[in-house]
């Protein structure tokens, strides 16, 4: 319960200004999620090239853990494919249902590594997965549209 | 700690109310006291209740009414005795007009369930805006399957009922009016006798979720001027899964059932059944029996202090916590700012700080209260925030756990650097 390593300063630099905040066009798919029960929403857009992440943008309400975890997100899944991206949110969730016993890859995670103390406080565990859960909602239809637009 | 302003008149002796509270007593992580302040979410347990839970189930159990042993009859008196007893504390004039249900969310579905059964195209049902979410979907669904229309109270700025609509809400079309007594967001304690007044002038029938006022103000129904009153065990010092439908009887007895099952039927045949009186055709299926016994144990408990004086000590450190909080820079009070038809339950917001951030920096110093919107999305959207942090109060609340929350707060606002 100590409050340093939940809310580190990379954490709070990313909540006092978050990265590609603010809707951009063009885009795929966007998606608008919640957490109904604390309030907390993000609307995110998604555009891919083929398999790859070329740009993610959001407009989100919500607590410091919620708006940095999207911004550190935004960070991690630009620019890669999308099987990376979906891969680093495996790490990440891993990371945030660990308890606190999980060593966090910063290889992988970068930024995210911050987030390695909300896995002690059990109540923010779901601010951290918001944006994720928006952008692989988001990704999964661009995808689903792209193939169907292919196939048909 | 902060020197404070004024000092608590309050007519409870509080050390010896929190000696029954043997959990107001632990000590959280990092050697903090606990500091509750989220009564208004759920409330503490008293000795008292759960000694009456434990020897029920370990002295009396069994199944109630259907059960033809000496068991069964213990069983069916301790659970019709909590129904006495929770005719008693609301000033109920029969017992047989207390329904138990699981929560107040379900009691309220049954009040817009049943008389949704009768509303019709052109019909209209009349809530507000700072009702709590269990106030407001059951209504939306009932006027989707009716085709009724649904329509509001607004919200002043001050966090009242705005009233200067009431000729246009109320008409003869509106068959129903479903009001919180007291918000759980607001803390705003609503005009129920005049609106109902109102409401029945036209014919109307008037509900009243009562889940905040049942357990700070001594409460009347017989003279209070609802139909149907809503409440919970959980926030009456009782167990959860038990909630309270009170119903004049008149209106109970026309009442089509809500839940099909056992104990709320006359005669079952396959080609059709009739129905037991009320309260029994409320409560199909094996009942809350132990939490009934618990909620009997509770409301005695209150009473026994006397709910005048629980709704005096909720007035007064209402009243302190309020003078507190206007001492923190940057915090900003949703609904009334004075301690005037107002009950306890403050929801403010802190500057610069989300009220997520500002509650879990708070519950590393032991000090729990609710952050996000309370179940009462509507009503901070009036406002034009998203969520809130809300620090409610009870019959053992004390200064001293107000002062901890003002410091917490300072506290809150140095970490997050806006002070």
């Amino acid at each position: 319960m100590h409050l340093d390593s939940l809310y580190q300063e990379i954490i709070l630099d990313h909540y006092r200004s978050p990265h590609h905040a603010g809707l951009a066009e063009p885009y795929d798919v966007e998606v608008h999620h919640v957490n109904p029960s604390c309030g907390d929403e993000v609307t995110l857009r998604v555009e891919l090239d083929g398999d790859t992440v070329t740009g993610v943008t959001h407009e989100s309400v919500g607590c410091s853990i919620s708006q940095a975890a999207t911004s550190v997100m935004t960070d991690l899944v630009i620019g890669k494919p999308v099987a990376e991206g979906m891969a680093t949110y495996e790490k990440f969730l891993e990371l945030m249902q660990g308890r606190g016993n999980v060593e966090p890859d910063e290889e992988v995670l970068e930024d995210g590594v911050a987030f390695a103390g909300v896995a002690q406080f059990p109540a923010r565990v779901k601010c951290a997965l918001l944006g994720w859960s928006a952008w692989r909602d988001a990704t999964a239809q661009a995808l689903a549209a792209k193939e169907g637009v292919s196939n048909g | 700690m902060t020197t404070t302003r004024t000092t608590l008149s309050s007519p409870l002796d509080l050390q010896s109310v929190r000696a029954d509270f043997p959990i107001l007593s632990r000590e959280l992580a990092g050697g903090f006291p606990l500091v509750y302040l989220d009564s208004a979410n759920s409330s503490q347990k008293p000795r008292q209740v759960v000694q009456a839970l434990e020897d029920h189930y370990l002295k009396h159990n069994a199944n109630v009414a259907r059960a033809m042993h000496q068991l069964g009859a213990e069983a069916t008196a301790a659970y019709e005795g909590g129904r006495d007893k929770v005719a008693a504390f609301i000033g109920a004039p029969r017992r047989d007009e207390v329904v138990f249900t699981k929560n107040a969310s379900e009691a309220l579905n049954l009040a817009a369930h049943t008389l949704g059964a009768s509303l019709k195209p052109g019909d209209v049902v009349v809530i507000s805006e700072m009702e709590h979410h269990s106030n407001i979907v059951p209504w939306q669904l009932a006027c989707e399957r009716t085709g009724a229309t649904l329509k509001w109270f607004g919200v002043t700025d001050e966090g009242r009922l705005d009233l200067s609509n009431i000729d246009k809400l109320i008409t003869e079309n509106t068959k129903v009016v479903s009001l919180t007594w007291v918000s759980n967001a607001l803390g705003t304690i609503n005009p129920i006798t005049d609106i109902a007044t109102k409401a029945h002038a036209v014919g109307a029938t008037v509900v009243v979720d009562a889940s905040q006022a049942v357990p700070q103000l001594p409460v009347d129904v017989s003279t209070l001027g609802a139909d149907l009153v809503a409440f919970t065990g959980h926030k009456v010092v009782g167990p959860t899964g038990i909630g309270v439908l009170w119903g004049r009887y008149e209106l109970l007895a026309e009442l089509p059932p809500f839940l099909g099952g056992g104990e709320m039927i006359e005669v079952v045949r396959m080609t059709g059944s009739t129905y037991a009186a009320p309260p029994a055709r409320f409560e199909a299926g094996t009942p809350p029996i132990a939490q009934a016994v618990g909620l009997g144990a509770a409301v005695d408990y209150l009473a026994g202090i006397g709910m005048d004086k629980i709704a005096a000590h909720e007035q007064a450190i209402t009243a302190y916590a309020l003078e507190g909080l206007k001492t923190v820079p940057g915090l900003t009070i949703l609904g009334p700012s004075e301690a005037v038809d107002r009950g306890g339950a403050v929801s403010f917001e802190l500057e610069g700080v989300h009220p997520h951030d500002v509650a879990t920096v708070l519950d590393t110093r032991g000090i729990a209260v609710r952050a996000g919107h309370h179940c009462a999305r509507p009503v901070h959207e009036r406002f034009g925030v998203q969520s809130s942090t809300r620090a409610s109060f009870y019959l053992y609340t004390t200064p001293e756990e107000i002062e901890a929350l003002v410091d917490g707060l300072g506290f809150v606002r140095s970490f997050f650097k806006v002070a």
